[in-house]
């Protein structure tokens, strides 16, 4: 199982690939779109590569959920 | 003839030759091949394993979060036309953006994506395909990341008329501008598929060299062991202004684009009109559009693209239309073919050709058909007092297009 802190880190190496977020930015309370200038469809990049890097299904009605890193967070503890 | 008078303001290129235009210009007049071997694994299958490659891979120029959502043809597109508009001294500047066009093709398009991206969706299914495929693969991307980098506001024309494309993007700026709807264009061609596909289908119609042993001969134009084009990435892009917009900022102007012809066969989907009588009706009406005729057209940047047929085709025109005394080249012999990218590249040329008072060479003309019986600058470059010059570009399809660029 991991962490909430390395499963923050491991968004945050796959926010730096896809949409050249700095990896220091990302913390819990951050809003992808708002803080982290995620656009809707880096927002899918991001979406699969989590569902590749943690083992979890993210459906898409999940993902309107997670409006910032710690319920990403949170979404992915609770289901990988 | 129009009232309006349309100049040239900037330029800009990425190319096999350089990565902007001063460097692909000096790679012309000293007279360098940009052809070379494929060193890409899938080259080992085909029968054509030579290709004119970009000098500077767009990856070193732009940013690779960005990379990620653009095809290698809007890419090329964006580093061009960035040039342009920096070399016109527009970057930065106040200009009124709702009078601001874009006209820019490609022949082939976002090829690269749609093939990369289908060999996703077969190996791993469909979550795998990147959300941002159709903006990358759909053919007016290059003119609208162009529109979007510079603002844009009064239209964003693609051209999709194959090796005639980047011709007609000028042609249709010069359009705009004259009927009052832009007093800017950014105007060019893009073309960036260099992958097994095109090259199987190309190869398989036989229009490619195949003289794999010696990339830096195959392209040949005139020359009696031309063999086919030899397939070539780039992107050119100009800025076009309404000369008395150029004149109230002070802009520098490289040129006139006085005139443009643009016809089409009406013949074959893929041969050329073996008299060239679209090809010479392109260039009468470019030269009457200029308010010339053909005794002032000193040089000809021809299409000449190193196959058998063509070559020869383009020169029966030429005398119809022009006559026996303009000096030709065909910068392909050391471009390679950069298909929609051709004609803007070829305009670059003309227009430097015209600036600098030279004609560019036409490098491996060693053995010249019987049927060349017009000058052409071969080997080396020819310095010549160039007042007015034609670009001729055509494209499967039968489309042909002929620009006429003068002095300013």
């Amino acid at each position: 199982m991991a962490t909430r802190g390395e499963i923050t880190s491991g968004l945050a190496e796959i926010l730096e690939e896809v949409a050249g977020v700095n990896p220091d930015d990302v913390a819990e309370e951050k809003s992808f779109t708002d803080d982290l200038d995620v656009d809707s469809l880096s927002m899918v990049e991001v979406v699969v590569a989590a569902e590749e890097k943690f083992g979890v299904k993210i459906p898409d009605n999940e993902v309107q959920n997670l409006k910032t890193v710690g319920d990403a967070v949170s979404y992915i503890e609770a289901n990988h | 003839m129009s009232n309006v008078d349309v100049v040239v303001t900037g330029l800009g290129a990425t190319t096999p030759l350089g990565g902007d235009v001063a460097s692909t210009w000096d790679a012309m007049l000293a007279g360098r091949s940009g052809v070379s071997t494929i060193t890409a694994e899938w080259a080992e299958q085909l029968t054509v394993k030579i290709a004119a490659q970009l000098k500077v891979d767009p990856s070193e120029v732009i940013e690779r979060v960005r990379m990620r959502r653009l095809d290698r043809s809007e890419a090329i597109a964006l580093i061009a036309a960035k040039q342009a508009w920096a070399d016109a001294g527009l970057e930065g500047s106040e200009i009124d953006k709702e009078r601001l066009a874009v006209s820019l093709g490609s022949g082939i398009g976002g090829a690269l994506t749609l093939l990369n991206q289908d060999d996703i969706l077969e190996q791993s299914g469909q979550r795998k395909v990147s959300p941002h495929t159709v903006p990358m693969l759909m053919p007016n991307g290059p003119a609208a990341w162009v529109g979007i980098e510079l603002g844009a506001q009064a239209g964003v024309h693609a051209m999709a008329s194959a090796c005639a494309t980047g011709a007609e993007a000028m042609a249709l700026g010069l359009d705009i501008i004259r009927s009052g709807r832009a007093d800017v264009v950014l105007a060019g061609g893009t073309e960036a598929v260099i992958h097994p596909l095109p090259f199987a289908g190309f190869a398989n119609m036989r229009a490619m060299s195949t003289r794999n042993d010696e990339p830096e001969k195959a392209s040949r134009p005139w020359d009696k062991g031309r063999d086919g084009f030899v397939f070539g990435e780039g992107a050119g892009a100009v800025v076009l202004e309404r000369a008395e917009h150029a004149k109230a900022r002070g802009a520098r102007v490289y040129a006139r684009l006085a005139g443009a012809g643009i016809t089409s066969d009406g013949f074959d989907i893929v041969q050329p009109d073996p008299e060239c009588k679209g090809g010479a009706r392109a260039m009468s009406r470019a030269i009457r559009d200029a308010g010339l005729t053909g005794a002032d057209i000193v040089h000809v940047n021809a299409h000449a693209t190193s196959t058998p047929v063509g070559d020869m085709g383009e020169i029966v025109g030429i005398k119809a239309a022009v006559g026996t005394h303009p000096v030709l080249t065909s910068t392909k012999s050391m471009s390679g073919h950069l298909l929609g990218a051709a004609g803007a590249l070829e305009s670059i040329a003309t227009i430097l050709a015209i600036r600098d008072s030279v004609v560019p060479p036409t490098i491996n003309l060693d053995d010249p058909d019987e049927r060349l019986d017009l000058d052409v600058a071969a080997h080396k470059a020819r310095p010549l007092d160039i007042p007015a010059a034609m670009n001729n570009s055509f494209g499967f399809g039968g489309h042909n297009v002929a620009l006429v660029f003068t002095r300013a």
